[in-house]
């Protein structure tokens, strides 16, 4: 891939959010060192996130927003790139979701689940993984395995709608 | 135990382990936080006080906790805490926080939970050579017995909530600790790091930057935490591992086969250097050591054991010195005491 101010290969690849909006950027050496990157040091991505993002004139409105339980105003959040609480992932949710995606390429934990979590976390989170690999038989044609998993999440799902009904009662 | 005890001692983690020549070490970092708590870095000092004893209460949760050692950054020193970052067991960032903040560590130093660093909880478990399964069964262990009476911040679409996005998901830092003297001399290194890079994954040096790496010590890590499972991230991560220590291993045969006498010379004029000097700064004893350890892992000095300059790598840094000399220690009279503990080591050969 070329470098997007020249013509010579691009060795950093990084992913910016600009007025809101994704943007791949592919830099050469030379550009990559003249614009401040590292090329050398792992680039912390919310570092560039947070930093290069500019003005967002769009969410501007909303800079006086605050987390309800501890209190850290979206100024504060975007300076350190740090949260103040758990909380505050559903307070910035809106650029939260942006700059989560563009650092893992996905926004679904396909991991460890606390034990404490309920029944329904579980199935949830069986469900969202059975959807990737659904994703992934159709995109490599396997039609027999894709129809397989499709009825998995089918089964998957009324379990959970069951589950919710007993739980009620 | 006293941290002193530490002193006359080697973690466990520097035992001999699997790919041991070029892999020091292999680690699991799990970032973990409690529920409708607020984060380390925004909270006040009752919450950090809060959190501290909500997890050594969650200790009596852990089987062997009676093996696990406790302090309070309160409560040490600058040279305690620096000895504590020296051998790996917590941040330079946790060593400059107060109130609230502490550590855990397990007698073999296998084991180690940083509490109120950036997150409440971060827990690390070290294994020798590359072995990121067991240092991830153990990790998971850990996590599962404290979490039996924490209630962590989780969602089902974020996973574990961190106070960085950058570790939402599984929080899981995974990394491999290794020795790549071969890829330097050869001056292929540089090409390797940005390869590594841009599949994702995170080089650095052990002791400083890039090429720079002081020892050639260099440390591999995921960057992505979310969106894939836990086995998934280490299973790529040791696919890669596995990719560089075979460059390095090529790298070696190399300057076996056409610069043998080089290598020879590089070998020799360090033991030379670590055997005759009365002054030695910390760079230049990480630099001298790493080709006194390629020596070893080449043949060329029978009488040497890895492990034994594995440890010198972790006494000769100034807060092990001071330790040791029981004193506070100028850089200069440090450079005389460094030189001494490795010339007194290489006697004994
Ligand atoms: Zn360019
Ligand atoms: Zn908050």
């Amino acid at each position: 891939m070329k470098c997007d101010l020249c013509d010579k290969e691009a060795v950093v690849h990084l992913t910016q959010v600009v007025n809101g909006e994704m943007k791949e950027v592919h830099l050469c050496e030379e550009h990559a060192v003249a614009q401040g990157i590292d090329i050398n040091s792992p680039i912390s991505i919310t570092d560039i996130l947070m930093g290069l993002s500019g003005p967002q004139k769009n969410i501007a409105h909303e800079l006086s927003l605050a987390c309800p339980r501890c209190g850290m105003a979206r100024e504060e959040f975007r300076k350190t790139g740090r949260l103040g609480c758990p909380d505050c992932y559903k307070t910035f949710m809106a650029e939260l979701t942006m700059a989560i995606k563009a650092m893992h390429h996905s926004g679904q934990h396909l991991g460890k689940i606390p034990s404490r979590e309920g029944a329904q976390t579980r199935v949830k989170s069986k469900v969202a993984r059975l959807q990737k690999e659904l994703e992934a038989a159709i995109a490599r044609e396997d039609f027999e395995k894709a129809a397989k998993l499709r009825d998995q999440i089918k089964k998957c799902r009324e379990e959970n709608v069951k589950d919710d009904e007993g739980g009620k009662s | 135990m006293t941290l002193d005890g530490f002193l006359k001692r080697h973690g466990g983690w520097l035992e001999a382990g699997p790919e041991e020549g070029p892999v020091i070490s292999s680690r699991i970092r799990l970032a973990r936080n409690l529920r409708e708590t607020t984060f380390p870095g925004w909270a006040s000092k009752e919450v950090r006080n809060r959190v501290w004893s909500e997890v050594l209460l969650a200790f009596d949760g852990v089987e062997d906790s009676k093996s696990f050692l406790r302090w309070r950054m309160d409560e040490l020193s600058a040279l305690d805490r620096e000895l504590l970052f020296e051998r790996h067991l917590i941040s330079r960032e946790l060593a400059e926080r107060q109130t609230g903040s502490g550590v855990f560590v397990n007698e073999d130093e296998c084991r180690a939970v940083m509490v109120n660093e950036e997150d409440h909880i971060r827990l690390q478990s070290l294994q020798p050579g590359l072995n990121l399964q067991k240092a991830w069964d153990i990790a998971d262990e850990l996590d599962n017995a404290l979490e039996k009476s924490l209630s962590y911040a989780f969602s089902s679409k974020l996973g574990y909530l961190t106070a960085c996005p950058s570790n939402v998901g599984t929080g899981l830092r995974a990394s491999v600790m290794l020795h790549l003297p071969g890829l330097v001399l050869t001056e292929e290194i540089k090409p390797v790091i940005n390869a590594v890079s841009k599949i994702g994954l995170a080089v650095r040096g052990l002791w400083g930057e890039g090429s720079e790496a002081s020892g050639h010590m260099f440390q591999i890590s995921n960057q992505i935490t979310l969106g894939k499972p836990e086995a998934e991230i280490i299973a790529h991560l040791e696919q890669i591992v596995l990719e560089v220590i075979e460059h390095e291993k090529n790298a070696r045969l190399r300057l076996m086969g056409k610069q043998e006498i080089r290598v020879h010379d590089h070998v020799g004029r360090a033991y030379g250097i670590l055997a005759n000097a009365a002054l030695m700064t910390t760079g230049e004893a990480l630099d001298l050591l790493s080709a006194l350890r390629l020596g070893v892992d080449l043949g060329l000095l029978p009488n040497m054991v890895r492990r034994e300059i594995d440890q010198l790598f972790i006494r000769i840094h100034p807060a092990h010195l001071q330790k040791e000399a029981g004193a506070a220690l100028s850089p200069e009279e440090r450079d005389i005491k460094r030189a001494q503990l490795i010339r007194k080591f290489l006697d004994g050969k």
